[in-house]
């Protein structure tokens, strides 16, 4: 009880004095997940649309490894991603190992299922409702996907913002990939690991509450931001 | 306004691409990062060589993976086997002593195996598992690791039962099971000292130079591994090498107590 | 100019859905102009006779044939549903989009709605959402939304099912334009009043089949069956 007292404590210490280091990881921590979830979301979204709105073969095992993938051991992708990355792996000569970059493919990988998947469930439900209307008004596919993509905004931000809680919590697949180089790779979640690793309770603790307060703080940023178009303009 | 809101995002990902820094990898040991001289050499480093030391905090075990697939430029760890047959096997182009520290066994302050009293560290570890008190291993592969288990086979004592806990985790971490199990642990001094969660635990037995913690530097091979900066890498080399190391490596002190002895022969 | 889509012609089309004929075999032809009423009981084939004319159900057996080739005719069509279909976007956008997926520009796109709101009598509500409109709104909006791209035929599936006579009569007035206009309208009811008030010809289903196709008035006046006479009349016909 007295470590979680001492971790807010700290927290307040840490953000009242702007402390640079704190600033540092916190602005690192969002640049790759928001850098992250942007891209996965690019990718998710129109694929989950895609899903819901086509008939094909394979669909139904499609959507079932999908949902599977949405439980992908973040561990596991870090370590592929490494071997990947790795020198002496196939991408090795980019030199993206330890980098940001690195750290961004592996939290794309990790939360694009999830995403695709949230999104491919609130977008089938919305096309099951406009898909006589959409099909009278003789629209092409990509229309379709773009109608469904714009009219369930609300429910893909939801899904996108799931992303983001699962990428910036994440720390096990970033961790092996990025290295936790300080001043180069090192995030809050990868701090908290080091600081509890050296038994520094209270300090790993208010890292923790930064990223808590961080992620809610992003929630009402979008939630505001999106309710302000709440009546649609022109 | 999501408009603008993908513009910013844009813009995040684009300073992404410039955030990557220049400098030497160097894959180091959780025990060496613990113990916190990292904090004091690394500075220095920078200001006399120019050189950007970027630490891969990771076990002995994954140091040498890192530098056998080329993904660091030097490693520093401490695990002399391991390290001959890695610069052997021609991942490393020579090993360098740079300095040592000690293991110490840790337990609980009222010591209900008695180690506190015994001469060698293979008598600690016969009382210790003559009691089945427990005790919890790195478990990991790493250099601690390694060293607990040379330990133990000196003993001629298979450790092996209930009151045997592999932890598979780092220094920290397994000072933190130890900690919350009130069980004997191996550990180096440096992450003993710095060790923030100790609770009832206490240093018991220390001394014995069978417990001493070559650390070797090791830079990896350029013939294998074209891309590594081997320039920055045989620069460093001379300068934990030089009497300016040397001076800060001995003048290092937890506590009032000096945790590393420099031992780099000049060459 | 466009080159006219109809007649549509349907020679002996059936309709099935999981081994089960809903519709058919159905012949019939809606010629170049006018009004035609569907009428029948719940469950005579309606609806999937509408949805079959526009598209939107696949003829198993038989054919459906218009002027030109199906995929040209699709432009020139439009189709009102019997529980609107609301797009979560304001009127104006709502109305607008038929235009904006066929390559008109924003600008014109929405000035062009803007006026059709206003027909409709929607001119009011251009700002709010579609899908708070009441049952009444939501129907003109989808008239405004059906006609907006001047379609050759429109099909209507009993659009005013679940409005009161005040919605009910500004629909109609609204058809009665579109007629003027030279639409041709293809429209269930079960509003025996309405159908009266529009028709110039009608199609009486019963059990999948059209059972009685004929002149508005000839039907009205006195059906050739006895199953149009008893359904006029009120009477439970199965």
């Amino acid at each position: 009880m007295n470590d979680i007292l001492a971790g807010l404590v700290e927290a307040g210490r840490l953000v009242v004095t702007l402390d640079p280091d704190l600033i540092e990881i916190t602005l690192r921590s969002l640049q790759v997940t928001v850098t992250a979830t942007v891209i996965a979301a690019a990718i998710g979204l129109p694929f989950g649309a895609w899903l819901a709105v086509n008939r094909f073969r394979h669909r139904r095992a499609t959507i079932a490894v999908m949902n599977a993938l949405m439980g992908l051991p973040p561990v596991v992708v870090g370590l592929i991603v490494y071997i990947l990355l790795s020198r002496s792996g196939p991408f090795g000569v980019f030199g993206l190992l330890f980098t940001p970059a690195a750290m961004i493919i592996a939290q794309v990988i990790i939360i694009t299922p999830l995403i695709a998947s949230i999104s491919h469930q609130a977008i089938r439900d919305l096309w099951a409702e406009y898909h006589d209307l959409l099909i009278s008004l003789n629209t092409t596919k990509r229309q379709r996907i773009h109608a469904l993509l714009w009219d369930g905004r609300r429910a893909l931000l939801t899904a996108a913002l799931a992303g983001f809680g699962r990428a910036i919590g994440e720390v096990g697949a970033i961790m092996i990939v990025g290295g936790n180089i300080d001043h180069a790779t090192r995030v809050l979640t990868t701090a908290i690991a080091l600081e509890t690793g050296k038994g520094n309770f209270a300090l790993a603790l208010a890292l923790g509450f930064v990223l808590i307060a961080l992620a809610i703080l992003v929630n009402f940023l979008i939630h505001g931001l999106s309710r302000t178009e709440s009546e649609s303009r022109w | 306004m999501i408009r603008k809101l993908l513009t910013a995002c844009w813009a995040m990902c684009l300073m992404t691409g410039l955030a990557s820094a220049d400098g030497l990898k160097l894959a180091v040991t959780t025990s060496f990062h613990n113990s916190g001289l990292a904090e004091v050499l690394l500075p220095e480093i920078l200001k006399d060589t120019g050189i950007d030391v970027q630490l891969l905090v990771v076990g002995t075990g994954q140091a040498l993976r890192l530098g056998e697939a080329g993904d660091v430029d030097a490693i520093l760890v401490h695990s002399k086997a391991a390290e001959e047959a890695f610069v052997a096997a021609g991942h490393g182009t020579h090993r360098r002593e740079i300095m040592y520290n000690d293991f110490v066994l840790i337990g609980p302050s009222d010591d209900p195996a008695g180690i506190a009293g015994t001469a060698t560290a293979a008598e600690a570890l016969e009382r210790i598992a003559a009691e089945s008190a427990p005790f919890v291993s790195r478990g990991d592969e790493s250099g601690t690791h390694k060293a607990e288990r040379a330990l133990w086979k000196a003993a001629g004592i298979a450790p092996e039962g209930s009151w045997y806990r592999a932890a598979g985790a780092g220094m920290g971490a397994t000072l933190n099971t130890a900690a919350g199990m009130n069980a004997y642990v191996l550990s180096d001094r440096a992450s003993w000292l710095n060790f923030g969660n100790k609770g009832d635990l206490a240093l018991l037995f220390a001394g014995d130079p069978v417990l001493f913690n070559q650390y070797a530097y090791i830079p990896v091979n350029p013939a294998r591994h074209p891309h590594v900066n081997e320039d920055a890498a045989a620069r460093l080399e001379s300068w934990l090498t030089s009497p300016r190391a040397k001076a800060l490596i001995g003048g290092y002190e937890i506590g009032g107590e000096t945790l590393f002895t420099f031992n780099a022969v000049p060459q | 100019m466009v080159a006219p889509i109809l007649p549509l012609t349907l020679s002996a089309a059936i309709v099935k859905r999981q081994g089960r004929r809903l519709i058919g075999p159905v012949d019939c032809t809606i010629e170049a102009a006018g009004t035609t009423i569907v009428m029948g009981p719940n469950g005579s084939g309606k609806t999937t006779l509408l949805r079959l004319m526009h598209g939107l159900e696949r003829a198993r057996e038989g054919r459906v044939a218009w002027a030109v080739d199906e995929p040209a005719t699709r432009a020139h069509q439009a189709y009102v549903f019997q529980t609107p279909i609301m797009m979560r976007r304001s009127v104006v956008e709502c109305i607008a989009y038929p235009l904006l997926t066929h390559g008109t520009g924003r600008r014109e796109a929405r000035a062009r709605a803007e006026e059709w709101a206003a027909r409709v009598g929607l001119g009011d509500a251009l700002g709010r959402m579609a899908t708070v409109l009441s049952g009444g709104e939501k129907q003109k909006l989808a008239l405004a939304r059906a006609l907006i791209r001047r379609p050759q035929v429109l099909f209507l599936d009993e659009p005013c099912a679940n409005l009161d006579g005040r919605a009910t009569r500004e629909i109609e007035s609204i058809l009665a334009e579109a007629r003027a206009d030279g639409v041709r309208i293809v429209m269930s009811t079960h509003d025996m009043g309405q159908a009266r008030r529009l028709a110039d010809d009608v199609l009486f289903l019963l059990n999948g089949r059209i059972h009685e196709a004929a002149m508005a008035w000839p039907f009205f006046a006195e059906p050739a069956t006895p199953e149009a006479r008893a359904f006029l009349k009120g009477d439970i016909v199965e």
